[in-house]
């Protein structure tokens, strides 16, 4: 009791420096903890986006750039895939569900993606889950100028059945560009969390015969999206028919596995981010030593009369380490909402440019050994004052002497 | 030694090395004693070790040589945490800048006075307050009061432990006439109400003539003169 009222005067008499260093506790708590998650939530949730498919059979590239293409709907489409090569792919007694999808246009910056109706219809995006129109809308008839929106999309551009919309040319808009053909909204997907939100599905025959497309094409898909029948063995035989044996395309199988590849290639750019994370709580943990450090001498006297009333050298020393480590508790707190911030921040922009959402408020153990190793720091931290403390000679303290 | 003796010093020395590098002996006392329920004052100049004297009783320095027994127990026998506890629990202080502190409310000042030895008793702190004439300040702090009314706070902590002894060091010093009259009379009652001894050093002589017995720290102290200081 008589411990925590020293304490806590302590803090109060030196309130504008423990606010300070707890703030910049705080930001380090915050930041260690963003940091963290965005890299454990985003890892996770990518790895674990595949759309309902297994596999992406696309022009011959780049694995990660095809998934990026038609899973994520980033990046460019690596060329295309011929109808034969589709039909083909459908008929492997191996292939369960073959998706074709067609990416060339936009609207205001967000792709229009061709596709068919099973797309909907039989898809499982995530176990047990369709993709399902809000009430008052319905799917796309595949024979006519008719669109499903993506519920980000929706939100973003104010799209509603009913409205609307001229097709711009190409990934990135460009006002020049826009194409003639005029469609409409018949639905809006319900939100799903998935990149699905962030594209405006359209036939598969819009994309494809759109003017200004090159005629030759008009029956190419930009990738198939593909669910097999077995498991890991028929994977691996069809990633060994196209992938080795032939050279025209490329069968990026298991989805997960190629976007994890580009984590472990970006790894070294979180490996930075937590290291200045890192620095930050050195840094603030240094702060709370040179605070309490250079308040000394002031404190002193305090020091000599609390000793003088009875209190050994044990309870200076404890309330000084207490003090800094409720300066880190403090700091904790306040980290929980600079945590907070920056999360909901980032999880805007990740939603916003990839479709993913991040639960700021889902639990991760970096919200547990943080705070704590923070904490601990603190109070290492006030080791160095403590012992200037503990040396406190209180007979030259408690002057003036007669 | 007579066991009705509360404090009993025998042959006590104490010398502090000066910045030029000399040793200076400021105590020298051979033999001094105060019984229960005494009030004893000990004249002595500026200078003249007295605070020394008081500190070497209280355990906050630590003697060169000789014997310090306060309540039956001798200081030199006892660690340091347990000389902070004997002070804790045996000896009340008043010292004559107060030394309250100031970040701390009145009612928690003489708290601190009881804290670290029989524990924290919010209604004796109170009660204390209260007696030396605050009871109304108890949420005031120290920068609220006049000099007198700190003065008081501070005669109140030093006896918060029940202490069986309050050593005061010029307490009216920084007083003026008046306020010094009244806080002496005030230590004074409020220590015979307690049953504690006190033992007053001064140099003022007012204060020394409210004394029935007078001793002087020349009397006891035989490094005295700046040469038979010097060692």
């Amino acid at each position: 009791m008589t411990l925590w009222l020293v304490v806590f005067r302590s803090l109060r008499q030196h309130a504008l420096s423990t606010l300070i260093t707890a703030f910049s506790i705080s930001l380090a708590c915050g930041l260690l903890m963003s940091v963290w998650v965005v890299k454990e939530q985003s890892r996770a949730t990518f790895t674990g986006v595949n759309g309902g498919f297994d596999a992406v059979l696309g022009a011959r590239g780049s694995k990660l750039q095809l998934v990026l293409n038609s899973i994520f709907h980033l990046e460019a489409s690596p060329g295309n895939v011929s109808a034969t090569d589709y039909l083909d792919i459908k008929n492997n007694p191996n292939v369960a569900l073959a998706i074709p999808i067609a990416a060339g246009d936009n609207y205001h910056g967000y792709r229009l993606v061709g596709t068919i109706p099973e797309f909907f219809e039989k898809v499982e995006f995530a176990p047990g889950k369709h993709y399902e129109v809000e009430p008052g809308g319905n799917l796309f008839d595949p024979t006519r100028r008719e669109a499903v929106v993506g519920s980000f999309v929706a939100q973003k551009m104010g799209l509603k059945p009913g409205d609307t919309f001229h097709p711009y040319h190409g990934l990135i808009f460009n006002e020049q560009d826009q194409h003639a053909e005029t469609y409409v909204v018949v639905g809006v997907l319900k939100p799903s969390n998935t990149p699905s939100d962030r594209v405006i599905w359209i036939p598969l025959e819009g994309i494809q015969k759109m003017k200004g497309h090159d005629p030759k094409t008009a029956t190419d898909v930009s990738a198939v999206l593909v669910k097999l029948k077995g498991g890991g063995a028929v994977g691996f035989r069809m990633d060994m028919m196209y992938n080795k044996q032939g050279n025209r395309l490329t069968f990026a199988w298991p989805i997960a596995m190629t976007i994890a590849e580009l984590f472990d290639k970006i790894g070294w750019f979180d490996k930075v981010l937590a290291l200045v994370s890192y620095l930050v709580a050195l840094v603030a943990t240094a702060s709370i030593l040179a605070s309490i450090y250079n308040s000394m001498n002031e404190r002193r006297r305090e020091i000599a009369i609390l000793r003088a009333l009875g209190a050994r050298r044990r309870i200076i020393v404890s309330a000084i380490l207490l003090e800094a480590a409720a300066i880190s508790a403090l700091g904790m707190v306040v980290g929980f909402l600079v945590y907070l911030g920056i999360m909901t921040g980032a999880a805007k922009v990740i939603r916003a440019q990839t479709g993913i959402v991040l639960d700021p408020y889902q639990f991760n153990a970096v919200m547990l050994w943080a705070p704590a190793a923070l904490i601990s720091l603190g109070a290492l931290a006030g080791i160095v004052p403590a012992i200037k403390a503990y040396q406190t000679d209180v007979a030259s303290y408690l002057a003036p002497t007669s | 030694m007579d066991p009705e003796l509360l404090l009993q010093i025998k042959d006590l020395q104490k010398t502090f090395v000066a910045p030029d590098g000399t040793r200076h002996r400021i105590v020298d006392v051979s033999e001094f004693s105060l019984k229960n329920d005494d009030q004893l004052a000990l004249a002595g100049e500026s200078g003249s070790g007295k605070t020394t004297f008081l500190n070497l009783i209280a355990g906050i320095l630590k003697p060169d040589s000789g014997t310090i027994k306060i309540a039956g127990r001798e200081m030199s026998a006892l660690s340091e945490p347990q000389r902070d506890r004997l002070r804790a629990t045996t000896i009340g202080y008043v010292f004559q800048t107060f030394n309250l502190l100031q970040g701390y409310t009145c009612l928690e000042n003489v708290l601190l006075g009881m804290s670290f030895g029989p524990g924290a008793d919010r209604a004796f702190a109170a009660a204390l307050l209260a007696r030396v004439g605050l009871g109304h300040r108890l949420k005031h702090y120290p920068r609220q009061l006049s000099t007198g009314q700190q003065q008081r706070v501070a005669v109140a902590r030093a006896l918060a432990n029940r202490p069986k002894l309050v050593l005061a060091d010029e307490p009216t010093g920084n007083l003026d006439h008046k306020n010094a009259g009244e806080s002496l009379a005030l230590i004074r009652t409020a220590c015979r109400e307690n049953g504690a001894a006190l033992l007053l050093v001064s140099h003022d002589r007012d204060v020394l003539a409210q004394f029935e017995t007078v001793q002087s720290l020349e009397q006891i102290n035989r490094a005295m003169t700046p040469e038979e200081k010097r060692i």
